[in-house]
């Protein structure tokens, strides 16, 4: 063992109650961090692949101006061509056509103005979790079929049930007027309260007729294996478009830039309370390293004048705080990792929390995971803190003079 | 000098006696009731600023329904009372500001385009008592009365419907046997609101006009009554709910929006767990402080035991200096919480992210407020804490046995 190593481990130990009570805030710190961190980053991703997978997709080619606008001659023509070609050019097969207008919808009773989608049976099971959450009935599979699928709560407020009749009304592409009579082929109870109040998805076919769309669609949805890939298959993409086309496409944070704005927001005010914790811990550290230093005072002028270079004697306060700082962050991520890994069982709830969570498409109790990166991630920020916070007593040994610090008491 | 004095004056300039360890110990402490007071005013300014734009849509700290409106907002769901009646019994009780509404879905259509929104009858002047959205108008002019035969819209419907003040819109919903109500409207006038969905989302028209297309004689869908301060309005409650007819369902806003309702007490949690998890951070530095000054000064403690100073003001000399390392902490890290705080009155303008804000349901301008409480709650805590926790070194500095103490190296 090196020798300035053992001589830093066995200073630590002079004082083991000063020393724990550093540790301790360190742990403190390290432990709260892992938690938090593993809680936000697994619910961020919940919230991105929740949001996404209901409806939006990774990707989508649309006409310009249509993401903000969604008026109806805003439409990418000879729609389907071009998604054959996007799934033969980029491999991908989850690659859907969709179109999208506002219509009243009129049960025996009721009426409410929703926004219809058309969708292309074959492979909107593709790209959105909807089809899937048919919990009545089934998904339409003619794609000129005049069935139509509606949400839970719009079902219920529209008294109607799968077999019963819808009767459509709205404007076409042309601005001209557009009607139909539909049956519900099945109810989808998507657990988003936005989708199962507003939405209804008629096939594809049937809703080009009815709203005279001929062969143009409003989007394209893309879903990529992976949201890494998304930027790749998204310029893939574009450089499939006909030539001398207007078309855009969207990743989708141009599509949803709620999303990832709500998680900056989140994740500013998070590291703002997480840097008061690591300055915190860093005092603390100053504070401890700073006394030992000065209760040396004596014995480093001792050894100072035996030769012994101020520059080693700094190595050897850092080399303590290195220890701690070790100690500390070990410590901190098994309390941390036990704590996560107590909830990643159990659940993480806190009063109220279903309602919040609720506006994000989450679930109200989250099952953090612990990842090497959020282990580690905090507590490392802790450590690097806390040997720069060291380096203050460590370089006050330079103004040291041997034989005054000799005198001191 | 009387016995209090003593202790004071002793525990006060034992405290400088080393002033890095002090100082840097008040840095700890400062940077943490900064942390706590500054971080805590930002949540407090978007809460309150979320609050204050929920209750501004359709407002009202008070809400009466038919008691099946709110999960079926139906123009069937109407309420026992007429608008005559309910003004007739508003003015008898001597409440002022009350509305009666009509709300119901529907599609309101341009020549070009069709969207789902929110359709709402109000008497203009009772509104403006409440402060309503629709009262902030941006372009031409306000509604002029429950028979005015305009609409105003919002800017953001405007835009995607591609019309404007002067045109004309067509709205249809449906009447209580189900047939289509429809009728054309001039657009009188567009608003502005903070929140972009609130524009898409709601139009406004006279009542009576918007009675008569609906053919529902003099029936309404809500009563919305404010009182002074939106936190306590219990009384109100209790008032409104003698005035109405038994079957309606009378609310308070906190129930009305569960989420706002929630965010309130979520806040309030948050706020203390807050202060809390940056007290514990601060504890083992504190702890660390007093433990090192006590240790330092076993030969002294041991002399004035000897001496004949009781054990208890030993332990409360200890106590009174770490009480003044706090209560200087405090005053500065309050003094600069004010300090940083007040130059940001006029709001931060955090519109970067302005769509992840309104996910929260939040507005892309955040004003810091302080509140009282909140510094008065973070204040007493550390003091309270922070006295708990220099008990023990205290209370260890006290027992020492004299000779032992003077003996020690």
């Amino acid at each position: 063992m090196n020798i300035t190593l053992r001589l830093a481990w066995r200073n630590l130990w002079r004082q083991p109650r000063r020393t724990w009570l550093t540790i301790g805030a360190m742990v403190f710190s390290n432990a709260l961090l892992v938690f938090m961190i593993s809680l936000q980053f697994g619910m961020y991703d919940l919230m991105i692949d929740n949001t996404l997978q209901a409806f939006t997709g990774h990707i989508q080619v649309q006409a310009p101006g249509y993401k903000d606008d969604l008026k109806m001659r805003q439409v990418v023509p000879a729609v389907n061509a071009l998604a054959s070609d996007i799934r033969r050019e980029t491999g991908l097969d989850r690659v859907a056509v969709r179109s999208a207008a506002f219509a009243l919808v009129s049960s025996e009773d009721r009426s409410y103005g929703v926004q219809v989608f058309g969708a292309d049976p074959q492979h909107e099971a593709q790209v959105s979790s909807l089809p899937g959450l048919v919990r009545d009935g089934r998904f339409p599979t003619d794609a000129n079929a005049q069935e139509i699928v509606i949400g839970a709560v719009l079902a219920r407020n529209l008294r109607v049930s799968v077999g019963d009749e819808l009767t459509l009304l709205g404007s076409g592409r042309d601005g001209s007027f557009a009607a139909a009579v539909a049956t519900i082929s099945g109810i989808f109870d998507s657990g988003i309260a936005d989708l199962d109040r507003n939405i209804a998805e008629v096939p594809l076919g049937f809703f080009n007729d009815v709203f005279y769309m001929e062969d143009a669609g409003h989007a394209i949805v893309v879903v990529t294996p992976n949201l890494d890939d998304v930027e790749a298959y998204r310029s893939r993409i574009e450089s499939l478009l006909p030539v001398g086309s207007n078309l855009v496409v969207h990743d989708w944070n141009a599509l949803q830039p709620g999303l990832k704005q709500a998680i900056q927001a989140d994740l500013s005010s998070a590291f703002f309370m997480y840097g008061v914790l690591v300055v915190l811990v860093a005092f603390s550290v100053m504070n401890t390293q700073l006394m030992s230093v000065l209760e040396r005072t004596h014995e480093f002028g001792i050894v100072m004048s035996l030769g012994l270079t101020p520059g080693r004697l700094g190595r050897l306060v850092l080399l303590e705080t290195v220890l701690m700082g070790l100690a500390g962050m070990l410590l901190g991520a098994l309390v941390g990792g036990a704590i996560t890994l107590w909830f990643s069982y159990n659940g993480f709830s806190y009063p109220g929390m279903d309602q919040l969570a609720a506006n994000f498409n989450l679930p109200s109790r989250f099952y953090p995971q612990a990842t090497l990166l959020t282990l580690f991630a905090g507590p490392a920020v802790v450590f690097i803190g806390s040997i720069c916070s060291a380096t203050y007593p460590a370089l006050r040994l330079h103004w040291l003079h041997p034989v005054e610090a000799m005198r001191a008491v | 000098m009387n016995y209090a004095g003593i202790i004071i004056t002793l525990a006060w300039r034992n405290l400088w006696r080393n002033h890095r360890r002090t100082l840097i110990m008040v840095a700890a402490i400062s940077v943490g009731a900064w942390a706590m007071i500054f971080m805590t005013s930002l949540m407090r300014g978007m809460v309150n600023d979320m609050l204050r734009d929920g209750i501004r849509v359709l407002p009202g700290h008070v809400q009466v329904h038919h008691a099946a409106y709110r999960d079926d907002p139906s123009v069937n769901n109407l309420l026992a009372m007429t608008a005559g009646e309910v003004s007739a019994a508003m003015t008898a009780a001597g409440i002022e500001r009350f509305t009666a509404r009509v709300r119901v879905p529907a599609i309101i259509s341009s020549e070009r385009e069709s969207r789902g929104i929110t359709f709402v009858g109000v008497d203009p002047r009772q509104e403006a008592l409440l402060d309503a959205i629709g009262s902030a108008i941006v372009e031409g002019e306000a509604l002029s009365g429950p028979d005015d035969k305009g609409v105003i819209i919002g800017q953001k419907l405007a835009d995607k419907l591609d019309t404007r003040v002067g045109k004309r819109v067509v709205v249809m919903s449906q009447d209580p046997d189900n047939e289509v109500a429809d009728r054309g409207f001039r657009v009188v006038g567009l608003y502005a609101a903070n929140l972009a969905v609130q524009e898409e989302t709601y139009a406004f028209a006279g009542r009576e006009i918007v009675q008569a297309m609906l053919r529902i004689g003099d029936g309404v869908s809500e009563v919305a009554v404010s009182g002074d301060d939106y936190r306590d309005v219990s009384q109100l409650l209790a008032q409104v709910s003698a005035l109405m007819d038994e079957q309606d369902e009378v609310l308070p806003w906190q129930e009305l929006d569960a989420y706002l309702g929630t965010m309130l007490g979520v806040m309030d949690g948050f706020v203390l767990i807050w202060v809390i998890v940056i007290f514990l951070a601060l504890s083992f530095g504190l702890v660390n402080t007093l433990v090192m000054a006590v240790f330092e000064r076993v030969r002294e403690i041991g002399l004035m035991l000897a001496l004949g100073m009781r054990p208890s003001s030993i332990l409360a000399q200890i106590i009174v200096e770490s009480i003044l390392l706090l209560v200087i902490g405090l005053s500065v890290g309050n003094a600069l919480a004010f300090a940083s705080i007040v130059p940001l009155q006029d709001g931060i303008d955090i519109s970067i992210v302005a769509e992840g804000m309104e996910m929260f349901g939040a507005s892309s301008v955040l004003y810091p407020e302080l509140q009282m409480n909140d510094v008065v709650l973070a204040n007493i805590v550390v003091l309270l804490l922070g006295f708990l926790a220099s008990l023990s070194p205290a209370w260890r500095a006290s027992r020492y046995e004299p000779v032992e103490a003077i003996t020690k190296v």
